[in-house]
């Protein structure tokens, strides 16, 4: 071990120093709980800076995966990181990465979160593995999701395909001591793609690689195989077999305080090992499947018709929880409830919560700009019969509790402005948009277009606090151009108002946003203070570089 | 031997800083470590909590079970509660006295001090007067830190190391203050177990 050495890392930051020591080239994201420290990561690194590794935000997950596509396509090794919602956005380019292949080592992070910890939903990017018929590794701790960065960059080059790595929130921002090479690998020299055809996806050459694809599927399950991230460990009771993924493996072993008792095939590479799941379906009388996330690996071994001779016991029959996260407690309850009483777990003796204990949302911050904006809305849209207000994704979502109970819809990034367009058609009035800054460059604009084309009766707020806040404030890709970008998709000038959110400043504000409202076309409303969050951190920043 | 950590508050009270100077500690006493925490949404003023597992032996999991924890250390009395679940039948809460109301229901306090008044092991006093009388009233959770120490499994010269590696880019002053703040939390919880006649372990 004399080239390794011990950090203490986020299984986020240990995926990024793995890819940095493996001879990275570019690592190319949009900010997404909870994938959004691996790019900080390589942000902050000194080896990735004297290497300038390609580090900056883009402006969202697709514009992120092309770019990454691009630097495979030169035969660099690259990784584009997103949560999970963020590959419903890059999945067109995704999707067609497996068409094109990869030419230097290409991988996709998607952060899955279950229990929707700060999501809208719980989908799981295993299917989108499937789906677009790639290799997708799991890691299960901070130490495999350093590992899987080289030995994913070096599966991705010898097979010619991106590989996906899917990550869940509680092995994202949990932090572990992991063994880290002291040297980084060099970076690859600028090469192309001998298959110059494959990555001109047109119908004829399409055919040919589909395919190719699919026959290379085939292969890849037999690489998985044989995998050292999947691999058999025997139990002397047979009546159950457990096929358990990721994280679901640490907390099998926490349930039985790392004596399991039965066969186990621990799964972090696929498409599945086929192989060791049939002899364990062969060895044992029934079979459990735990899994984190949807039953994805349920779905393929019980299939629709669910003839199997054995049980098959997971999400889909019941004993184990449907949906939100696993933990080590609703295994030790899957088993007891498949077992009996004596099956070698201890039921914990559970002291239960005061009632007196009250519910702590998230809320606003005190001094948020976001807050001004929905006490000037939430009074402008008083003398308004049934006005609707559509809103995004970010800190302002939180307008949607108390006090302030501002919103009537949020669905997707950029949907704010769309479904008000849609609901203006639909004879809607008011119809108000509220959307920040950096969703709004992320996938607003595009859907303004059609509001501007159709001089749409609506009101765009552009909530704009300088940083993409919800996260933690990260660049924002339209900070000092927003005017700028309304007015080239064609906003006109004489509706597109900037103010600044400030409580001294909320009549104003009340009055600008009656004006447009009574206006029967698009207007845009800027109403800008930085965050302070940001802003502090700079004051503090300041004071420590002065002192 | 392991220890297993709940830590407990409401975003933005600095649970995070203590997690990351425990941490370091445990990394140089060469002990395994895992720290699942708390990152988005919650941080806007939610209830956050982080677990904290030290062995010297390989931890599988991240997540603490029912009943499996041996200390909560919470930097809001009524965010203690919150985790009893997690408690284990010999395990103390730490506490700061001191409420942190964000929210429209929190309970009557006197009420909250009955229910940790219930819990056998317990340390509890107002933090932030602490770290206010220290003059560095952004410490409390270094003042707590301190009076959960005698309970960690770790040597206090680590932790102090821990602290000053923590703090060291923001200079001397701080790494000072906070490193006051740490020790009067540890004398304050001895006193408090003295006065109860709590035995420590």
């Amino acid at each position: 071990m004399k080239n390794k050495t011990k950090r203490l890392l986020l299984g986020d930051e240990a995926f990024a120093l793995g890819a940095i020591n493996a001879g990275l080239s570019g690592a190319y994201a949009y900010p997404g709980t909870p994938s959004t420290e691996i790019l900080e990561f390589i942000q902050s690194d000194n080896i990735a800076k004297q290497r300038k590794i390609h580090n900056a935000w883009s402006t969202n997950e697709k514009t992120a995966m092309e770019e990454a596509l691009g630097m495979s396509f030169c035969g660099k090794r690259a990784i584009v990181a997103m949560k999970h919602v963020g590959m419903n956005v890059a999945a067109d380019p995704f999707v067609n990465s497996a068409m094109t292949g990869a030419n230097g080592g290409l991988l996709v992070v998607a952060a899955d979160d279950p229990s929707m910890h700060s999501s809208q939903n719980e989908q799981d990017s295993r299917f989108y593995g499937d789906f677009a018929m790639v290799p997708v590794l799991e890691p299960s701790n901070q130490q495999e999701a350093y590992d899987m960065a080289k030995y994913g960059f070096e599966l991705s080059e010898k097979e010619g395909i991106p590989v996906l790595i899917r990550f869940v929130t509680r092995l994202s921002h949990s932090r572990a001591v992991v063994d880290v090479d002291k040297d980084p690998l060099p970076e690859n020299p600028l090469h192309y793609p001998e298959n110059k055809q494959q990555w001109v996806l047109m119908p004829a050459s399409s055919r040919r690689r589909n395919k190719k694809l699919v026959s290379d599927f085939v292969d890849f399950q037999k690489i998985s195989e044989s995998s050292p991230y999947n691999f058999v460990e025997d139990g002397k009771d047979k009546s159950l077999g457990i096929v358990v993924s990721g994280i679901a493996y640490n907390y099998l072993k926490e349930a039985f305080n790392n004596q399991v008792p039965y066969p186990v095939v621990k799964i972090s590479q696929y498409p599945l090992p086929v192989k060791q799941i049939s002899e364990l379906f062969d060895n044992c009388d029934s079979v459990l499947i735990l899994e984190e996330g949807q039953p994805f690996i349920e779905k393929k071994i019980r299939g629709e018709l669910d003839n199997h001779l054995k049980p098959v016991y997971g999400k889909l029959s019941g004993e184990v929880e449907r949906t939100g996260e696993l933990t080590p407690d609703l295994i030790k309850e899957a088993i007891i409830k498949i077992k009996d009483e004596n099956c070698g777990i201890e039921k914990p003796e559970k002291k239960e919560i005061p009632s007196i204990v009250a519910n702590r949302p998230p809320a606003l911050c005190q001094g948020c700009g976001h807050r001004d904006v929905f006490q000037a809305l939430n009074e402008a849209l008083e003398e308004y019969p049934s006005p609707k207000v559509f809103g995004d994704i970010g800190c302002y979502t939180l307008g949607y509790l108390s006090p302030f109970s501002a919103i009537d819809t949020v669905v997707d990034m950029g949907a704010s402005i769309t479904m008000a367009k849609g609901a203006a058609d639909a004879g809607q009035h008011p119809s108000v948009a509220v959307i920040g800054d950096s969703t709004f460059t992320h996938s607003g604009m595009t859907g303004l277009l059609d509001a501007v084309n159709e001089n749409s009766p609506m009101t765009v707020i552009i909530t704009d606090n300088l940083t993409t806040g919800m996260t933690g404030g990260q660049d924002s890709q339209g900070t000092g151009k927003l005017e700028e970008i309304c007015l080239g998709i064609g906003v006109d000038n004489e509706h597109l108002k900037t103010i600044t959110s400030h409580p001294n400043n909320v009549e104003e504000m009340k009055k600008l946003f009656k004006e447009e409202f009574d206006y029967p076309g698009l207007s845009v409303i800027i109403s800008r203070r930085e965050c302070i969050q940001t802003a502090r951190r700079k004051a503090k920043s300041n004071a420590n570089s002065n002192s | 031997m392991t220890t297993n950590i709940i830590l407990a508050g409401v975003g933005g009270q600095g649970i995070l800083s203590i997690a990351n100077v425990i941490g370091i500690a445990a990394l140089k006493d060469n002990l395994y470590l895992k720290q699942a925490e708390v990152h988005g949404m919650s941080q806007r003023g939610g209830d956050v909590q982080s677990n904290l597992r030290i062995s010297d032996s390989p931890i599988a999991s991240d997540l603490i079970p029912y009943g499996g924890a041996d200390i909560i250390i919470s930097l809001e009395p009524m965010e203690s509660l919150r985790y009893l679940p997690f408690l284990s039948k010999k395990g103390w809460v730490v506490t700061n006295t001191n409420p942190f109301i964000n929210i429209q229901n929190y309970p009557d306090m006197k009420e909250v001090m009955q229910e940790l008044e219930k819990i056998d092991n317990l340390v509890a006093f107002d933090m932030d007067l602490i770290a206010k009388k220290i003059g560095s009233p952004r410490s409390s959770n270094m003042v707590l830190l301190g009076a959960a120490s005698p309970f960690l499994g770790l040597p206090f010269d680590l932790i102090d190391e821990g602290i000053s590696k923590f703090f060291d880019s923001k200079g001397n002053k701080i790494v000072d203050l906070n490193l006051k703040s740490f020790r009067a939390g540890k004398n304050e919880a001895l006193n408090f177990i003295k006065e109860r006649n709590l035995s420590k372990l």
